[in-house]
């Protein structure tokens, strides 16, 4: 029996309930969402081409509790704020668990005609703009985007208008905070109007760190003409957790989408990135970081298809894994008929710390069309014995010449992050993580004291 | 010059991929001399080298090899290091991503914490940098780059007489050194060992050809053939070996 029917049960008992803690436009999409998951087997499991290394079906499996009558749980803020980007001021909110909670006076701060608040709210205030954008990218007979269009009561909804520079970072923190196990339904909706620029920064945390949790997360991102995003997505969650979140995005004529997916410590991660350049001229760069130990899991799956002609893009993907963590890579260039003078890149290199460390890739390329540059390349492998090696006998220990020698390694890929704060936070975080150290940034020295998040306390809890 | 034994290397045997290329080497280093170590292609030049540095992969199977008084082949590559056994190497690998700055940062720093000093301060350090640079007159430039990534040749060869400068071994060994080198870079390298000689370290140089000996003057030439020492003179076995091949050593040793 699939795991699908718990979910489909629980949204047939609660469907009243399950509106009344969101918004109409929110809740259009539910009756469609039942029936397509009533019509359908099961989640994508091992024996379905793409979920190789993942079943989704076993990820969703367990019966965890899901908050639908918008209980307020127990969250400790203050130990996120240790997780702040240093030196940077950011436009923050937070996700707890799946209810959003605006940093402190965050109105105020932003540029005008910029909305970032609760998707929820977004839907009451702004009916129309939120309906013309809201599961318009994620496709609503896929099985995974209807369990959260049928299930999902709250989200973020960021809008830039036309020509608008955010100059600050927009930083959204998902927590996971609850004494017994929980699902979140999480879902970022991101409109870009034309020439607008922003860079939004997620971070996953868990507070609790003895309980399990799972989250299912939609990120929608329209690129309007010649704007400019860039999106990073960082996890550092507990071993308990698990998370499957899929990104899509649809760019149109000259804009530029810089997206880095990066996890530092999770429990079993799937992530998927399905971007579509669907304007001429776009250009598109998709990084990735993994670095696993224990029995950690990281599962990363895009898909960038060229639908326009004259499109750049770069994917490039890097992993350490040690002990017994397992990663897994497909990544697909999709190049459509007439998509001509396309560019498109795929890098994959992986470097195995130990035995017991199993890395799976799988990079393919679809091409539809002549004249077009694409190529793809993945390598999987161990630390350079000789390098390591000439470093020792120069007096720098075993363990601190891995550690640099990975650091290297990743270099390139932390070197994608456009912002100066958060590239500097990744090289200490990276060292940190390589080092063995804290999984979480508990003992963080970065406490700076830039910070003005606050949570609302309207919304804050016991 | 001083009695002592700085290294003592008694009968040492060592196989790589289970086959021996060391078959009994002897060989005691004092302070402030130079040996020779001279020989024919697949003597065990590099091997002994290799193996007085503990790189992986080489097994010792007999012997001993005694570096002031401590069992040297007890101690972990980067100890020897601490200890002050310097190893230039044939072929210096590239580092990519990882810093000159950062590589020496780390190489001096470490060396202080096995002597129990404190890390020195950046202002001291780059202090040393620049006061080493200059004895082989590396380029600043280069310093900034990630180790030995797009270097030339002649610039590799520097770059590790840079790193013996800053680390101030008592022992080192040149492994191949002149290789690569057209005569102006051979000159410089050479002058920056022999700046960095003093009574109370001591050098190996490993080399095909005379060639190095004319600016590195040694006091003792060994030749090195299948795994023996098989022949020890002073500066004049150079310029014999030079002038005559290593036929006739092979001959001879063919012929005991």
């Amino acid at each position: 029996m699939s795991s699908i029917l718990q979910y489909t049960e629980l949204y047939r008992d609660n469907a009243e309930l399950i509106d009344k803690g969101s918004a109409p436009v929110l809740n259009k999409l539910r009756r469609q969402a039942f029936e397509t998951l009533s019509e359908t087997a099961s989640f994508p499991a091992k024996h379905t081409e793409g979920f190789e290394k993942t079943s989704i079906e076993d990820l969703f499996a367990p019966d965890y509790g899901i908050n639908i009558l918008r209980k307020n749980l127990p969250v400790n803020l203050a130990a996120t704020f240790r997780c702040d980007v240093p030196r940077m001021s950011t436009l923050t909110g937070f996700v707890v668990n799946d209810a959003f909670i605006p940093g402190h006076d965050i109105e105020r701060k932003l540029p005008e005609g910029v909305i970032f608040c609760s998707l929820a709210k977004a839907a009451e205030q702004y009916p129309g703009l939120v309906e013309k954008h809201y599961g318009r990218l994620a496709p609503a007979g896929d099985a995974t985007v209807a369990l959260n269009n049928m299930l999902v009561q709250d989200g973020v909804f960021i809008y830039i208008p036309r020509n608008v520079i955010v100059e600050r970072p927009i930083q959204i923190v998902n927590i996971f905070s609850s004494p017994i196990p929980l699902m979140a339904l999480r879902r970022i909706l991101v409109v870009a109007e034309q020439g607008a620029k922003a860079s939004i920064l997620v971070c996953d945390h868990t507070n609790d760190t003895t309980q399990n949790y799972l989250s299912s997360q939609i990120i929608e991102i329209f690129a309007g003409p010649g704007s400019d995003i860039g999106f990073y997505d960082m996890e550092e969650s507990s071993p308990l957790t698990s998370r499957y979140s899929r990104l899509f995005a649809s760019q149109q004529q000259d804009s530029r989408l810089l997206v880095d997916g990066i996890t530092l410590a999770n429990g079993k991660t799937r992530n998927d990135y399905t971007i579509n350049l669907d304007g001429p001229n776009a250009e598109a760069m998709l990084g990735g970081m993994a670095i696993g130990s224990g029995n950690q899991h990281i599962d990363n799956n895009s898909q960038l298809t060229h639908t326009a002609p004259y499109c750049r893009s770069n994917q490039i993907f890097k992993y350490i894994l040690d002990d017994e963590a397992t990663g897994a890579f497909e990544g697909g260039i999709n190049v459509s008929h007439g998509a001509i003078k396309t560019q498109a890149y795929q890098s994959n290199r992986n470097l195995l710390a130990s035995q017991g460390a199993r890395m799976h890739t799988k990079p393919q390329l679809l091409i539809f069309c002549d004249d077009v540059k694409c190529s793809h390349g993945a390598t999987t492998g161990q630390l350079d014995q000789d390098a390591l090696f000439y470093m020792r006998q120069r007096g720098i220990s075993e363990k601190l010449a891995k550690t640099m020698l990975m650091q290297a390694f990743m270099a390139d890929v932390i070197e994608t992050v456009e912002m100066d704060g958060l590239r500097q936070r990744l090289h200490h975080l990276v060292e940190k993580h390589l080092h063995g150290e804290a999984a979480f940034c508990s003992d963080c020295s970065f406490t700076g004291t830039d910070h003005d998040i606050a949570p609302n306390p309207e919304n804050s809890n016991e | 010059m001083n009695n002592e034994l700085l290294l003592d290397v008694n009968n040492l045997h060592a196989n790589v991929e289970g086959k021996e290329i060391l078959k009994g080497i002897n060989l005691q280093v004092r302070p402030g001399e130079v040996h020779a170590i001279m020989g024919p292609n697949g003597s065990g030049k590099s091997t002994l080298s290799m193996v007085l540095a503990g790189a992986p992969g080489y097994t010792v199977t007999d012997g001993s090899a005694t570096f002031h008084g401590t069992d040297l082949l007890a101690l972990s590559p980067e100890d020897r290091s601490h200890e002050g056994l310097f190893l230039s190497f044939q072929y210096p690998v590239e580092i990519p991503g990882v810093s000159m700055v950062n590589f020496m940062r780390a190489a001096v720093n470490e060396k202080r914490k096995y002597l129990r000093q404190e890390p020195l301060s950046a202002s001291d350090f780059l202090k040393l940098m620049r006061q080493k640079r200059a004895v082989v007159e590396l380029d600043n430039k280069l310093a900034s780059r990630s180790v030995n990534e797009g270097f030339s040749g002649g610039e590799k060869k520097r770059n590790e007489i840079f790193q013996m400068a800053v680390l101030e071994p008592s022992l080192s060994i040149l492994d191949e050194t002149d290789s690569g080198l057209d005569i102006d870079a051979l000159r410089i390298v050479a002058g920056g060992v022999n700046k960095l000689k003093t009574q109370d370290n001591a050098t190996i140089v490993i080399t095909h050809y005379q060639r190095l000996l004319d600016y590195i003057k040694p006091d003792f030439v060994h030749v090195l053939y299948k795994g023996r020492i098989v022949m020890t003179g002073g500066p004049e076995l150079a310029l014999e070996l030079e002038e005559k091949g290593y036929d006739w050593i092979k001959e001879m040793s063919s012929n005991e």
